[in-house]
């Protein structure tokens, strides 16, 4: 159980169960829809970015465990962060899924995100919790376009 | 648990020993492999006919006049005839190698069914198919204007006869439908169906890739056009599958790709197609798999489809035993006639969270929509997990299964 629990980890199981941010944001200025062929799931991103803030954000979707807790926990993390620094965040936990070793001071600057550091040991599930990154990076980018985990 | 294991049962733990690849650990436990409607494992004497083929026999066919080449063709044909046999064709023939049950389909959509189709004309399918018995049809309804026709399924997962009966219209121009359902397990009462069909002469193609590995086929009893079967799914290689045709069928049809030995003579101003079944086997073919094909089909026949029925039957009722025993699951398919899938979701647990959990306890099952996404659609579901079982699967890897699916509710308890 121990990788299990590695993988699983509480705040994962507790984001899952309680999504934060989740539903349509009625004032959202920018939007994504991303998809992940693999599994079927589909996770719309709503943003609203004023002055190059989020201001705010939420998302619409169900998926497995990690992609829900993923998306929750992200919508956390990007709240009132500017775009670059969005962006900057969907880079280290990209990186921190798919290398190995990241470096301590990007897990840093994941904060409460690092808890997703497990699941670079499941290839099959790296997917699933990069999908809500690479929707908001693609509402940050241009608008309305539907991204693909493939 | 006692093994089944009297002379005239099927003793999976005997037969499980034939197949090299369960011999295997899996996150440091036995591996439990229960994806069989997704691949089947291969038994070592498919290894060796594939493996001695090309150790000894191996040359391209129906071209040299040496012994070798001889040999080779002589034991490709061997494989058509057992395979012609194995599913109750009249003539070998009949049988056409492709590289699964995906290839025919299309090669019958784009031969026999497009040409006899236009603008406004029908092509019935039933709700319970794999998209490879619905997207060559959507292709072919772009080509020419015909219109797909759906024929529902009830709840357990049946499809709805009187519904079925009524969308055979004048406009019908071909039936397509599924033997078994791979997402569901539910068996249709396919020669019943096909009567139907023919009462209004409309011609039927079945999909048997998942019955092949579970219940016998008998096409000439069935009355059947096609029937299409994928090597992979019994025990046989991947890469190759048959297509059974009516032989006047066939006969009729225009050929399906073109290129080598599918050709009587070439020149630049005029070709003259090759009999059937060659006019429809372009290119070299995989020789060495239909020879393995041929191997697992007499497996199958050798081990008698007799005990596999009662034994895969038992093995059914005992999983779903099982698994109806944890309240959180709920079995996705409850067909009256059923072979052995166990297609169900875990309540408050989404399908690939099962699905690692289970694999990190050396339990290999699909999780996902098993490409059957009308059906998820039907019952309103992302996915599913899917339990399917085979001739080598036992009493005490459903227990292994339960067992984990207990430690996934732990895990999100």
């Amino acid at each position: 159980m121990d990788d299990l629990q590695d993988l699983y980890q509480q705040l994962i199981l507790d984001h899952n169960k309680s999504p934060r941010n989740q539903g349509k944001l009625v004032d959202s200025n920018r939007q994504a829809q991303g998809y992940n062929p693999l599994c079927g799931d589909k996770l719309q991103v709503y943003l609203h970015v004023e002055d190059d803030i989020v201001k705010d954000i939420s998302f619409e979707g169900s998926g497995c465990a990690i992609s829900t807790a993923s998306a929750s926990l992200m919508t956390q993390s990007v709240k009132g962060k500017t775009v670059a620094q969005a962006r900057a965040m969907f880079d280290s936990f990209h990186q921190m899924l798919t290398e190995d070793s990241a470096s301590e001071s990007d897990e840093s600057a994941l904060g409460k995100l690092v808890v997703f550091s497990g699941v670079c040991k499941y290839p099959a599930r790296v997917k699933c919790a990069t999908l809500a990154w690479h929707t908001i990076n693609a509402a940050l980018g241009d608008a309305s376009e539907q991204v693909t985990t493939e | 648990m006692n093994p089944v294991s009297s002379a005239s049962s099927l003793d999976p733990h005997r037969l499980k020993q034939d197949f090299p690849v369960l011999q295997q650990e899996s996150h440091g436990r036995p591996l439990v492999y229960l994806d069989n409607a997704n691949t089947s494992q291969k038994p070592q004497c498919v290894i060796d006919a594939v493996s001695n083929f090309y150790a000894h026999n191996n040359a391209n066919i129906h071209r040299g006049v040496y012994d070798l080449s001889m040999r080779a063709t002589q034991a490709h044909e061997n494989a058509r005839g057992t395979i012609a046999k194995f599913i109750g064709a009249s003539r070998p023939e009949e049988i056409i190698f492709v590289r699964g049950t995906t290839e025919a389909i299309n090669l019958v959509a784009q031969t026999f069914v497009r040409s006899r189709v236009g603008a406004g004309d029908e092509i019935l399918v039933t709700a319970m198919e794999h998209h490879s018995n619905i997207v060559p049809w959507q292709i072919l309804c772009e080509q020419t204007g015909a219109v797909l026709q759906v024929a529902p399924i009830n709840d357990a997962g049946e499809v709805i006869l009187d519904a079925y009966r009524e969308k055979l219209s004048e406009k019908t121009k071909f039936v397509a439908m599924t033997h078994v359902s791979n997402a569901l397990g539910t068996v249709n009462p396919i020669a019943q169906m096909i009567a139907l069909a023919h009462e209004k002469n409309i011609p039927v193609l079945i999909d048997g890739a998942q019955a092949a590995p579970h219940l016998p086929i008998n096409v000439s009893e069935l009355g059947c056009d096609f029937y299409a079967v994928s090597s992979h799914k019994m025990f046989g290689p991947t890469g190759v599958g048959a297509l059974y045709g009516r032989f006047d069928l066939l006969d009729s049809m225009p050929p399906y790709q073109g290129g080598g030995d599918m050709i009587r003579s070439v020149t630049f101003e005029h070709t003259t197609y090759n009999d059937v079944p060659y006019k429809f086997e372009a290119g070299t073919p995989h020789i060495a798999g239909a020879i393995g094909f041929a191997a697992a089909a007499q497996y199958i026949v050798d081990i008698g489809y007799d005990k596999l029925l009662a034994y895969e039957e038992m093995l059914l009722d005992y999983a779903t035993q099982a698994l109806t025993a944890i309240p959180e699951i709920r079995i996705i398919g409850t067909a009256a006639e059923k072979v052995s899938v166990l297609s169900f979701v875990v309540d408050g647990v989404h399908p690939h969270d099962v699905g690692t959990i289970l694999d990190q306890k050396g339990i290999a099952i699909r999780t996902g929509h098993h490409c059957a996404q009308p059906i998820m659609d039907r019952y309103d579901i992302p996915a599913t997990v899917r339990a399917s079982f085979a001739l080598y699967n036992t009493k005490e890897d459903v227990d292994a299964l339960a067992e984990s699916l207990k430690s996934v509710m732990e895990v999100f308890r």
